[in-house]
């Protein structure tokens, strides 16, 4: 199986955890990293610097039309949904929040499910609403793999136990093990 | 335009285009180059609505029968917007650029994509309390006729006017937001002399014209919606409508970079996405 994209969603107070597993992962150059965080609409770059402080790789707040790379990190802007083109252009689009949010985990990861199919992963972590369950369904469905963090352990359980509920994913992981088990996936891509 | 990746298109692409296709030969309205996620994933939002079993069966319900068409058209459009929506995009516009348009004897605007009014609204409000609104002719289109309307009437939920209020007063608003509108059960009429000198009508960017030489031009996220190919096609719309020193500005995510008429503005605001065109051109 080959890997060329991990989405990861997660909420607010998502921060500590994305750091555990980008201070672990290691095979960034194989795989282009998308992060829908929700936040606050007038937040600046603040995210997009903490994560290139965290991964040392380039870390783009996507504009529209931004196109897609290996070996580089992508964050969703405040206040806007982020689409994939099959052009691997971003779209971004102001339309009605989803599970009152916007970016939304959901409309990005349906995105990737389409675009991508079977190459995508979709990790959902701590949160505290129901958004990305229906997207980590989706990328099931086309036989993408899917994680999800372990509620009982996590911070704010409600996102995993939703996407949990809506998906029955590949795996329901411990944050500590997540980066970890991402370096096997994606070192097997190179194994073929 | 990546190697990068294998993108897989599947059956659902073809049912898309048909789609758009049928709606083209009997409505006239060109979708072909908006941006593709974006119209598949409305139009799969719509179809769950529906009792239609795929797209194609969509399609037969919006090439006959023309009222489900025209949700269809608004699930398209995308008519989200705010009063001084990026506060900080406006509070530049008064510092920065209304200061120059104040030397001009007279102001022409054209505020494309205005949606249902609130952004073109806000600028009235600016250049009131700039003492300049009464030099300047405001034309906001939008493609939508229904939202055209709502845009005329200057009426919006009293709900949205706490962030409204909020907007405007880190945008550098100069007096009481209250004083721009009266409160009628829970609905916020906005003071009918901003209405003055505003033009609403409607134009398609992807079929119409330009129709006049412009100070200043405001399009912000409607781009978006569209491809490059598109965005390629109107900017060179809004060069072409364009003063030489006129400024043009568009969202806070939206770019001219990747387009051919790049090289004709100079950049007044990377962080705000306010273009100029040359004098020279
Ligand atoms: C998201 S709204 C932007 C509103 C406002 N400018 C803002 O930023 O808050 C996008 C608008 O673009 C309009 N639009 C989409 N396609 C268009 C076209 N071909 N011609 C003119 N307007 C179009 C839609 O009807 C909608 O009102």
């Amino acid at each position: 199986m080959k890997y060329d994209v991990v989405v990861i969603g997660t909420s607010a107070g998502g921060l500590d955890a994305l750091r555990k597993i980008l201070t672990t992962f290691k095979h960034f150059d194989d795989i282009a990293l998308i992060i829908i965080q929700h936040r606050n609409p007038i937040s600046n770059n603040y995210l997009s610097n903490i994560l290139s402080d965290m991964t040392g790789r380039i870390t783009l707040e996507i504009e529209d039309k931004t196109l897609l790379k290996k070996g580089v990190v992508y964050v969703v802007p405040p206040n806007y949904h982020a689409l994939i083109e099959k052009n691997g252009l971003f779209t971004l689009d102001t339309s009605e929040k989803v599970c009152y949010a916007r970016p939304s985990i959901d409309v990005t990861f349906k995105s990737f499910a389409d675009a991508f199919g079977v190459s995508v992963i979709g990790i959902i972590l701590t949160g505290a609403n129901n958004d990305g369950g229906q997207g980590l369904y989706e990328i099931k469905l086309v036989h993408g793999y899917t994680i999800v963090q372990n509620p009982t352990t996590a911070e704010a359980p409600v996102m995993p136990n939703y996407a949990i509920k809506c998906t029955n994913p590949d795996e329901i992981l411990e944050l500590d093990d997540i980066g970890a088990r991402l370096n096997e996936l994606i070192r097997k891509n190179g194994e073929k | 335009m990546t190697d990068d990746f294998k993108f897989s298109n599947n059956d659902e692409d073809i049912e898309v285009i048909l789609f758009l296709e049928a709606i083209k030969l009997k409505y006239g309205y060109n979708f072909g180059d908006y941006s593709r996620a974006h119209i598949k994933r409305r139009i799969k939002n719509r179809l769950v609505k529906t009792d239609c079993k795929n797209i194609l069966e969509l399609a037969h319900k919006a090439i006959t029968d023309e009222a489900f068409f025209a949700n269809i058209l608004l699930d398209f459009s995308i008519n989200v917007t705010e009063m001084f929506r990026d506060p900080d995009f406006f509070k530049h516009l008064r510092n920065e650029i209304i200061p120059i348009l104040e030397t001009y004897p007279q102001i022409k605007i054209w505020h494309a994509g205005c949606s249902s009014g609130e952004e073109v609204y806000s600028l009235a409000i600016i250049l009131k309390e700039s003492g300049l609104y009464d030099r300047c002719k405001i034309y906001a289109t939008d493609f939508n006729a229904t939202i055209i309307d709502v845009a005329k009437d200057g009426i919006y939920n009293l709900e949205s006017i706490k962030e409204y209020t909020k907007n405007y007063n880190l945008s550098g608003g100069k007096q009481s937001f209250s004083d721009y509108y009266t409160v009628k059960y829970d609905h916020a009429i906005l003071d009918s002399s901003l209405k003055k000198n505003i033009i609403f009508a409607e134009h398609n960017l992807v079929t119409d014209g330009s129709f006049g030489e412009f100070n200043l031009i405001i399009c912000r996220n409607v781009l978006i919606y569209f491809n490059r190919n598109l965005q390629n096609k109107v900017n060179n719309l809004f060069l072409d409508s364009l003063a030489k020193g006129g400024y043009l500005c568009l969202g806070s995510k939206e770019t001219i970079d990747y387009s051919e008429v790049k090289k004709q503005y100079d950049t007044f605001s990377s962080e705000h996405k306010i273009y100029r065109k040359n004098r020279k051109v």
